[in-house]
């Protein structure tokens, strides 16, 4: 495979409603952002960019089949090669990843990933509910198909496994809503307390309103290129362009059905599924602690897929000790509780440390003010490292605040992944607070439902 | 002058018709048709409404089951891996699998939750209980909704709690024809 490069993205401001304007129209905004910000015009890089991957979610919002040519059309693209994918929330994810193949197999030079999705086309209620219908229409849905309610019944489960709290979960949300106190993209743009969070109207208990990210409409977009599609293109700039390479990409799956999740015995998790990071003596013994009480994986309280996806992810970037070798990750917060969960998955702690790891400010932005005291909330979980701003997760805001255009996401973690890997977040948010000092290697995760479809990608800044 | 032989204008009817008059520039001329990029968007409701021919497949036995009182289940011949929602093929023998009755097992609590909002052909029936049920010798684990219980208290100690099952006399041939209560509750 050869290297990609992350060169441009452009995000459109994520709205709760854009009936200014048609999907086509929104996703053009994005693109038209990423070309700018390589000082590019439209016919300039429709001279260079070799091909594309669209990305949407659901027809049933757009209530049009093969939206994914009519943006393509709209761009003007026609007649390069292009196609659309879609997994569900990962949708976004997948679309990067595909056009990462894309330039990485030598199909294209110069690949555009641009993804949308318009959600303000129905009520929230009828919103749900098709979200609802990427659960087993036969089984699922129909014993009251929602979503939140899904993930509300594995945070139960965590709660019980381990000991979760609802104010941990709170913290997530505090934070999350805070970073995007200063990313001007985002949907929304609130202080909060965990008080607030808890006050909030109560959706599917324990989750409350502000656990739970909102619908939108919005669009993301961003290049990818080879070696010589970044030679092609810097001969266009006339400009070096900064070198932020993909190190790694992996993927991973789950049931469908969260009741056919497997519970897997210790010794198939040892072999399957242990980070090598967790290849100690004494996470060994924690673990087997775990399974010795009862605890099974992945159950309905962890994400298989994320955990696999990130295996393989790290493995091809050559990162060992998550927390340590990443400077940040935008992961798929579309719950605080989904949030808890992928800390553990993607190896940031433990599983069963969620919890504790959000309060304890690892994955606060250090600069930032919260209002919060971190502290252990579990003393009892021994040798917890984290110190406030370990690894920063969701600086931008994340799908709670930015908002959640399911096909535009993963595509949204890509562009602000990117800027904070060029250094330039300054200058795209007009704001430097959200700017990581240092930033050197980024991981961005997409995440469809219940954990399903889940990618992790790995971006790198070149030394 | 004569008729032509097929109509060359459409007959203006009312149905489907929502608004008779939109603000527009009574002239056009460059400045008006400028200004057209100001306009705000026209936003109009559409129905959307279809009848879908849903066939169970192979999972019919299982809404059959529930209609007759039973609920079934699959068994890996193979391993003897039970999925208390029933799939017709094993993930890890890749056989096909036989059903089995679990009707009688003991059935408890994993994981659940209170729905207070949800989707929109739900909305009626908020607060409802969802509740992820174990069987007794299944490996897998069944969706059902949780009467009985205080939807406006819920507490993670309602994990765990034995449950027995009771079906809906008129099946609806849904899933939810077979629901669960805590045991020791009261009988109505």
């Amino acid at each position: 495979m050869r290297t990609v490069y992350v060169v441009s993205g452009g995000v459109s401001k994520f709205a709760k409603a854009r009936p200014d304007t048609t999907f086509p129209a929104i996703v053009k905004e994005a693109y038209d952002y990423a070309i700018a910000d390589l000082g590019l015009e439209h016919r300039q890089f429709l001279e260079l960019v070799d091909g594309s991957v669209a990305s949407y979610f659901s027809d049933h919002f757009t209530r049009q089949l093969m939206a994914g040519i009519m943006v393509q059309d709209y761009l003007g693209f026609c007649p390069k090669p292009g196609h659309r994918v879609e997994g569900g929330g990962a949708t976004g994810g997948i679309c990067f990843q595909e056009a990462w193949k894309s330039v990485a197999s030598g199909d294209t030079d110069v690949c555009l990933a641009y993804g949308f999705e318009t959600m303000s086309h129905v009520n929230t209620w009828k919103g749900n509910e098709f979200i609802a219908l990427a659960s087993d229409v036969s089984m699922d849905y129909p014993v009251g198909g929602f979503y939140s309610g899904y993930y509300a019944m594995m945070v139960t489960r965590h709660m019980k496994e381990f000991g979760t709290t609802v104010e941990q979960l709170a913290h997530v949300s505090v934070k999350n809503h805070r970073n995007a106190f200063h990313n001007p993209y985002s949907q929304k743009h609130e202080r909060l307390t965990v008080t607030d969070v808890r006050a909030a109207p109560m959706v599917a208990w324990p989750l409350t309103r502000l656990d739970i990210c909102v619908m939108s409409d919005g669009a993301a977009a961003t290049i990818l290129a080879s070696e010589e599609g970044l030679a092609r293109l810097e001969r266009a700039t006339g400009r070096r362009l900064p070198r932020v390479k993909v190190a790694g990409i992996g993927r991973g799956t789950d049931a469908m059905r969260m009741a056919d999740r497997p519970h897997q015995s210790y010794e198939t998790f040892l072999k399957q599924n242990l980070l090598p990071s967790e290849d100690t003596a004494e996470t060994r013994a924690y673990y087997k602690n775990l399974w010795d009480h009862g605890f099974r994986y992945p159950g309905v309280h962890s994400f298989r897929a994320g955990r696999m996806a990130s295996k393989q992810a790290y493995a091809r970037a050559g990162i060992h000790d998550p927390l340590h070798e990443i400077s940040f990750v935008e992961l798929h917060d579309a719950y605080t509780s989904s949030e808890i969960q992928t800390y553990e998955d993607m190896g940031l702690c433990r599983y069963g440390e969620g919890g504790p790891f959000a309060a304890s400010g690892a994955a606060f932005m250090p600069n930032v003010d919260y209002g919060l005291e971190f502290g252990n909330l579990q003393s009892e979980i021994r040798n917890p490292k984290w110190p406030v701003g370990a690894c920063p997760v969701n600086p931008s805001g994340g799908l709670i605040a930015c908002g959640h255009p399911v096909g535009a996401t993963g595509l949204m973690q890509a562009v602000f992944a990117l800027w904070q890997l060029q250094g330039t977040i300054g200058k795209h948010f007009r704001d430097t607070t959200l700017q990581i000092e240092d930033a050197r290697r980024g991981a961005i995760h997409s995440h469809a439902g219940t954990g399903t479809y889940v990618t992790v990608s790995i971006l790198e800044k070149e030394r | 002058m004569t008729e032509p032989l097929f109509a060359t204008k459409l007959p203006e009817t009312d149905d489907g018709t929502i608004l008779f008059s939109v603000p527009f520039p009574a002239e056009l001329n460059a400045e008006t048709l400028a200004a057209l990029k100001a306009m705000a968007p026209i936003i109009l409701k559409q129905p959307y409404a279809i009848d879908y021919i849903h066939s169970y497949g192979q999972d019919s036995p299982f809404f059959a089951g529930l209609a007759n009182g039973r609920l079934l289940g699959s068994i890996a011949p193979a391993t003897g891996y039970t999925y208390a929602t029933p799939r017709g093929h094993d993930m890890a023998t890749g056989q096909e699998t036989d059903w089995v009755d679990l009707t009688r097992r003991p059935a408890a609590v994993h994981a659940f939750t209170v729905c207070y909002f949800g989707s929109e052909e739900f909305l009626p029936e908020c607060p409802y209980v969802l509740a992820l049920i174990e069987f007794a010798g299944a490996d897998t684990l069944f969706l059902g909704r949780l009467l009985g219980l205080d939807p406006h208290a819920p507490t993670v100690d309602w994990i765990g709690m034995r449950v027995g099952l009771r079906f809906r006399r008129n099946s609806k041939f849904k899933p939810t024809d077979v629901y669960f209560y805590p045991l020791g509750a009261k009988e109505e």
